[in-house]
């Protein structure tokens, strides 16, 4: 089988047993792989309205086609679950090392079933299995973890594990791989908690069958030519990390400020991404076969570590008006070996800032010699590691997500989240695009569902005017369903900057042997996105969650350059529901599930 | 008239993050960028105020004038 590595590692937890299965290759090349194929597995096997942290939930870890492949930034892979936080499937997406690792020891797929009785590792060398305890790394951070896992594995083996948060069933956990990688979002890393699974060791030595060697090193060439000669992925990825994007989105006015109770930062400059390199910068980092090398590698006093990246410096800055880069840096760092995930984790700490504020929490409550006034940077390292502990009453509330610990102090309208999971950096009453991508993101708040900030702000494709309403349901579906396919193609986002989507079919096509065209991708994405969908609603997530925060959608704009605007997604919502084949009330019909065959 | 120019990422070099430029009346952001010797080819975004902003509009007394190369992220 090209591209594929042809089959399924499925493990039982419960008794420590094992079995390989053979790839459904059909269904394989109509869900593509990754969070297509892992969101297809979960509908056959998984009922949608399962309780996250149930054994019957299962972890299913997908790679595409094209991970470990020599297509550009071909390592990632997904971890596809019932989600602790939204209640919506999730699938979250790692890159570094290990996704290709698997790949090499010949899997496609590992679905994780049951839950083990007590706490395990599991070390995996081609079709060599093991299960070991884990009672020795079991409450350890992650750097800790995967340093004493790599004494106990050959050589050059790859490490994903979780930190004390996925351990501490914390809603808001990661799933971490090679150290400071992160499947992030919607709570992954509890789910693997919940199971009693610490880590996953892995080690190949096969590489994917390629079905037109030289038509690839032919596409290969011409698609890392275009990513060197774009802006974004030739030189200002490369040079700053996807932190350049702080001064932008600010000066732009939709730099999520206080919580989002403003939108311009006024010393967003001290966190600016030219600030980190100027000042910061130890190394610059890369995932398996990727030219861009966006990664970060950053010092502040005593820590160093991976990261931090632009979201994660707003969430800790901005957010919680915060202009100290060191504690960001440090929130960052903490948060990776705590595995949490760092939008959530910030924005949790800005709305508890916001609960404070209110009177809602009170001093009595706060630990002593700790703040959550707006600014407090030398608390924030504390608070991360109180919410990956659960420590103290404000921390254990923090593990639960913003969503959670508001609507226990009387006031969820503080938690900027959609679906209970947290915004990211960009405010929608300025980039109305942006607004009905998070409103209607099938894992709730995300941007990298459909990164409309692209057209609206970074003119990529092309300049679209982000105050405008008109054709941005379309938009918003041609890049949601675009988005799919990348994700389930197992490549990085960021190459979607330079390669489109014939690009993309020219890839695949070498790889696999097939003849997609560019649309065959996107119907592909479409069929994903519609099969999300389904489960979600299966799963009780009624289209009236299809929404946003009250504040963006009723209160302007206070001040600076997007001043007086909200987010008008009512506008936006009917022509979605429309060009996507739903009804009005946001339901699939049933002939747009059949049209696409999910 | 005064118009205040805020440069970022690779276009700081050799010219500082924020200058005050004086330029005659009806001056636009093409004539910005011809005096700080930044080739059009480099400008990514270009915003007047923080809106979208173009090269041939009249500038006023007074506006923030903001240049980028091409970046991005996520």
């Amino acid at each position: 089988m090209n591209g594929y590595a042809g089959k399924i590692l499925r493990i039982n937890l419960s008794d420590h047993t094992y079995k390989t299965e053979n790839l459904d290759h059909e269904k394989a090349l109509k869900y593509i792989g990754g969070r297509g194929l892992g969101s297809r597995i979960m509908a056959e096997e998984v009922p949608p309205t399962v309780d996250a942290f149930d054994p019957k939930n299962k972890v299913i870890i997908a790679t595409g086609p094209l991970t470990g492949t020599p297509a550009p930034a071909g390592g990632r892979y997904m971890v596809v679950t019932k989600s602790p936080l939204t209640g919506t499937i999730a699938s979250s997406n790692s890159g570094g090392y290990w996704g290709s690792e698997l790949k090499f020891a010949g899997y496609d797929l590992l679905i994780l079933e049951g839950k083990s009785p007590k706490p395990v590792n599991i070390f995996i060398e081609d079709d060599k299995i093991a299960f070991k305890d884990a009672g020795h790394v079991w409450g350890k951070i992650v750097s800790e973890t995967t340093s004493i896992l790599a004494e106990e594995a050959p050589d050059k083996a790859k490490i994903l594990c979780i930190g004390p948060a996925g351990e501490n069933l914390s809603k808001i956990s990661a799933v971490m791989n090679d150290i400071n990688r992160a499947a992030g979002r919607s709570g992954v890393g509890a789910v693997v908690g919940s199971k009693n699974l610490k880590a996953i060791v892995v080690k190949g030595s096969s590489r994917p069958k390629i079905a037109d060697s030289e038509k690839l090193k032919e596409v290969v060439k011409e698609s890392r030519g275009k990513i060197k000669d774009n802006g974004v992925t030739g030189q200002g990825l490369p040079t700053y990390g996807t932190a350049v994007l702080v001064n932008i989105i600010n000066e732009g006015g939709v730099f999520p400020t206080n919580n989002f109770q403003t939108t311009y930062f006024d010393k967003a400059e001290n966190i600016s991404g030219e600030h980190l390199a100027e000042n910061f910068l130890v190394k610059r980092e890369s995932c398996f076969a990727c030219p861009i090398a966006c990664g970060r590698y950053a010092k502040a006093d005593e820590i160093e570590g991976g990261g931090p990246e632009y979201e994660t410096i707003w969430a800790f800055g901005a957010a919680c008006g915060i202009d100290d880069m060191k504690s960001v840096i440090k929130a960052n760092y903490w948060c990776n070996e705590m595995g949490l995930d760092t939008i959530s984790a910030g924005v949790t700490i800005a709305a508890a800032m916001e609960l404070y504020q209110r009177g809602k929490i009170t001093d009595e409550e706060i630990d002593e010699g700790l703040s959550l006034k707006w600014g407090a940077a030398d608390s924030l390292v504390s608070w991360v590691k109180k919410m990956g502990r659960r420590e103290g009453t404000i921390g254990d509330k923090m593990a639960e997500g913003s969503y959670r610990m508001a609507e226990h102090y009387g006031m969820p309208e503080v938690s900027m989240a959609v679906k209970k999971q947290e915004l990211p950096a960009y405010d929608p009453r300025g980039i109305r695009g942006q607004g009905l991508q998070y409103a209607t993101s099938n894992r709730g708040g995300c941007h990298v569902r459909g990164y409309m900030i692209s057209p609206e702000i970074l003119g990529l494709p092309q300049k679209l005017d982000r105050f405008a309403i008109d054709g941005k349901a379309e938009w918003v579906k041609i890049f949601q369903d675009l988005t799919a396919y990348i994700d389930s193609a197992g490549l990085c986002l960021f190459t979607s900057f330079a390669i489109d989507a014939e690009g993309y079919a020219k890839l695949t096509n070498a790889v696999l042997g097939t003849d997609f065209t560019q649309e065959d991708l996107l119907e592909a994405g479409d069929r994903i996105w519609n099969l999300e969908r389904d489960y979600n609603l299966k799963a009780g997530i009624d289209p009236s969650q299809d929404t946003l925060p009250r504040r963006l959608l009723n209160d302007p704009i206070p001040d600076g350059p997007s001043k007086g605007n909200v987010t008008r997604l009512e506008e936006m919502l009917p022509k979605y529901y429309e060009i996507r084949g739903w009804t009005e009330k946001g339901i699939p019909k049933p002939e747009t599930l059949e049209k696409l065959s999910v | 008239m005064e118009i205040k120019v805020r440069l970022f990422a690779t276009l700081r070099e050799n010219r500082g993050k924020e200058l005050m430029l004086t330029l005659p009346e009806k001056a636009t952001p093409a004539d910005v960028i011809n005096e700080l010797d930044i080739p059009k080819a480099d400008v990514a975004i270009l915003l007047v105020n923080g809106r979208d902003g173009d090269f041939n509009q009249e500038l006023n007394e007074g506006d923030v004038v903001s240049i980028f190369p091409p970046v991005g992220g996520g």
